[in-house]
């Protein structure tokens, strides 16, 4: 009796599983009728207006101190990119790779880890927020992004950055897996919004995003891609991936994130 | 304020000027302002509450500070464990050293075909009712900004009507320990006012109201906020009030509840002093207040 319940409960999980995105699709037909799906929406509009009437003075998040740091720091997604590109690249302390910035840039460039970390560094301890729930305190150094941006020269129709990963998170036959993000330039030109290569005074760990990673302290965990290999300055984010801005984006998450 | 149109059979009387209450009167007891946002008040805790629980079970366990994760102590949390012979799993809730077996309704609960699946709250009490971070977020937004926008048209009624300060603030009298001490004794024997007494709040109601309209709920809001990264980039002060990010989370957690054990008190009150006159009265403004005893 004992053994078939737990036969049947063990079909009964698979079969549970197999019809979780059923359930939540029921949910999610009902939060996409536009009856209710326009309401949604006003809420992220009037969240995303009044945060940047709070933030317009681009004040800088709390910073800590070394005392602070937390004893340790989840990773958020993924811990070991597949790719064996990747592996090979670890394997060789990551000389071998580049960071690519183009699109709307009048200089595009190709940037060696060294290349980077050559450029003025800034160093900054805070507080990370998943959106789960969990929070931990960690120290980053890198270099501001908005830099990195001006040597590039931004173009004056660029609105966008757009974050492309090794890393990908899903892999699908069409290859849309890949994990990417973005911001605009609110966010991106923000002066604690670094691409960052250190982590608590040592090299980023592969776990959190070697060799390099975005931090954009004002929003939570998603927005920071890891393991970075472009960098492309855009107008317009509906022509990338399925046109909402990221990974999790696309999958329904929100766009802006300062929650 | 009168009630201007009324049925013959029940002649109203003001609610300002009080003669001996006569069998079955009715009063105007709530305005327009109070009935309407009571009611999307009540839609929105509820849905709040479900919204909030589902974000809640994606991260199941509560600290102090600022930061919190698997591994971190935490003095309460909601999760299930696996006997690894037997498969059978067992949800186990922790308030700080002590665990309790909550399966059922705690860290086990039926998923979709019945079957009990490790989950912190249940599907049934939650908004998305299954898996859905991002959509229980829509949700908990939208339904914020709609609880604040209509708390705030409460507020500014309750300042510029006079509704506060002639229906919420206790009067010199009813704050004599006496007093409040004979409204303790009339609830323990659950005797609801009559006559002159029921046209207002009682002491122990008003307590009660003040207590969640200027302190719970504030703190809500207030914690909620502290858990932005982006809101506190513009008031960091948020974590020196609060404790920090997680503190802010666990306070928003423990104060929901406290609302929740207030909503239960407010119904089982209306069910005592008659379901149906304080539902009515809380639709249509109409209160009949009965006559006193003995009268």
């Amino acid at each position: 009796m004992r053994k078939l319940m737990t036969r049947r409960r063990l079909i009964a999980a698979g079969a549970a599983a197999a019809a979780a995105p059923l359930l939540t699709g029921c949910d999610q037909q009902l939060s996409d009728a536009p009856q209710l799906r326009w309401f949604l929406d006003l809420g992220q509009a009037m969240s995303l207006r009044a945060q940047r009437l709070l933030l317009a003075g681009q004040p800088l998040v709390r910073e800590y101190t070394m005392a602070d740091i937390s004893p340790d720091f989840p990773p958020n997604g993924t811990a070991m990119p597949p790719a064996p590109l990747y592996r090979q690249m670890m394997m060789r302390g990551f000389d071998n790779w580049k960071l690519t910035v183009d699109g709307l840039v009048r200089k595009p460039l190709t940037l060696s880890l060294e290349d980077i970390r050559a450029m003025p560094a800034r160093t900054q301890i805070t507080m990370h927020n998943c959106d789960e729930g969990w929070s931990a305190v960690g120290q980053w150094t890198g270099v501001q992004l908005s830099r990195v941006l001006a040597e590039a020269e931004l173009a004056p129709e660029a609105r966008y950055v757009v974050f492309y990963c090794i890393d990908e998170l899903v892999r699908t036959p069409d290859r849309s897996g890949f994990y990417y993000e973005s911001l605009d330039l609110f966010d991106a030109l923000h002066p604690q919004t670094i691409l960052a290569y250190d982590m608590n005074g040592k090299s980023l760990p592969v776990r959190h995003g070697a060799p390099l990673r975005l931090r954009v302290e004002r929003q939570v965990g998603y927005k920071h891609a890891k393991y970075l290999t472009r960098i492309e300055a855009v107008e317009r984010l509906d022509r990338i991936g399925k046109g909402k801005g990221g990974f999790w984006e696309d999958r329904g998450y929100q766009w802006y994130a300062g929650l | 304020m009168a009630v201007t149109e009324q049925s013959p059979a029940v002649p109203a009387i003001p609610a300002v000027a009080a003669p001996a209450v006569r069998r079955g009167e009715v009063m105007y007891r709530h305005g327009a302002v109070v009935r309407v946002t009571h009611w999307i008040n009540a839609l929105c805790l509820a849905l709040l509450l479900m919204s909030g629980l589902r974000i809640f079970n994606y991260h199941p366990a509560l600290y102090w500070g600022n930061y919190g994760y698997r591994g971190v102590p935490s003095f309460i949390s909601i999760g299930a464990i696996e006997d690894s012979e037997s498969d059978e799993i067992t949800g186990i809730t922790r308030i700080g050293g002590w665990s309790f077996v909550t399966t059922g309704l705690l860290g086990v609960s039926a998923d979709a075909d019945g079957d009990p699946a490790a989950m912190a709250f249940p599907n049934w009490i939650t908004l998305p009712g299954g898996p859905g971070l991002a959509l229980a977020r829509d949700w908990h937004f939208a339904l914020a900004w709609l609880f604040a926008v209509n708390g705030v048209l409460y507020l500014l009624f309750g300042l510029m009507s006079g509704h506060f300060r002639r229906d919420l603030a206790p009067a010199a009298g009813e704050l004599r320990p006496r007093h409040i001490l004979a409204q303790v004794w009339d609830h323990i024997r659950l005797r609801t006012p009559r006559g002159e007494a029921a046209r207002r709040y009682n002491v122990l109601q008003k307590f009660a109201y003040i207590a969640v309209i200027f302190v719970l709920l504030p703190v809500m809001v207030l914690t909620g906020l502290t858990m932005s990264p982006a809101v506190t980039a513009a008031a960091p002060v948020l974590f020196d009030v609060f404790g920090g990010r997680q503190s802010a989370r666990t306070i928003h957690f423990l104060a929901a509840n406290l609302l929740v054990l207030f909503v239960l008190v407010h119904v089982v009150q209306v069910l005592i002093a008659g379901a149906f006159n304080g539902m009515r009265s809380m639709i249509t403004g109409r209160y009949v207040v009965r006559p006193e005893r003995g009268a």
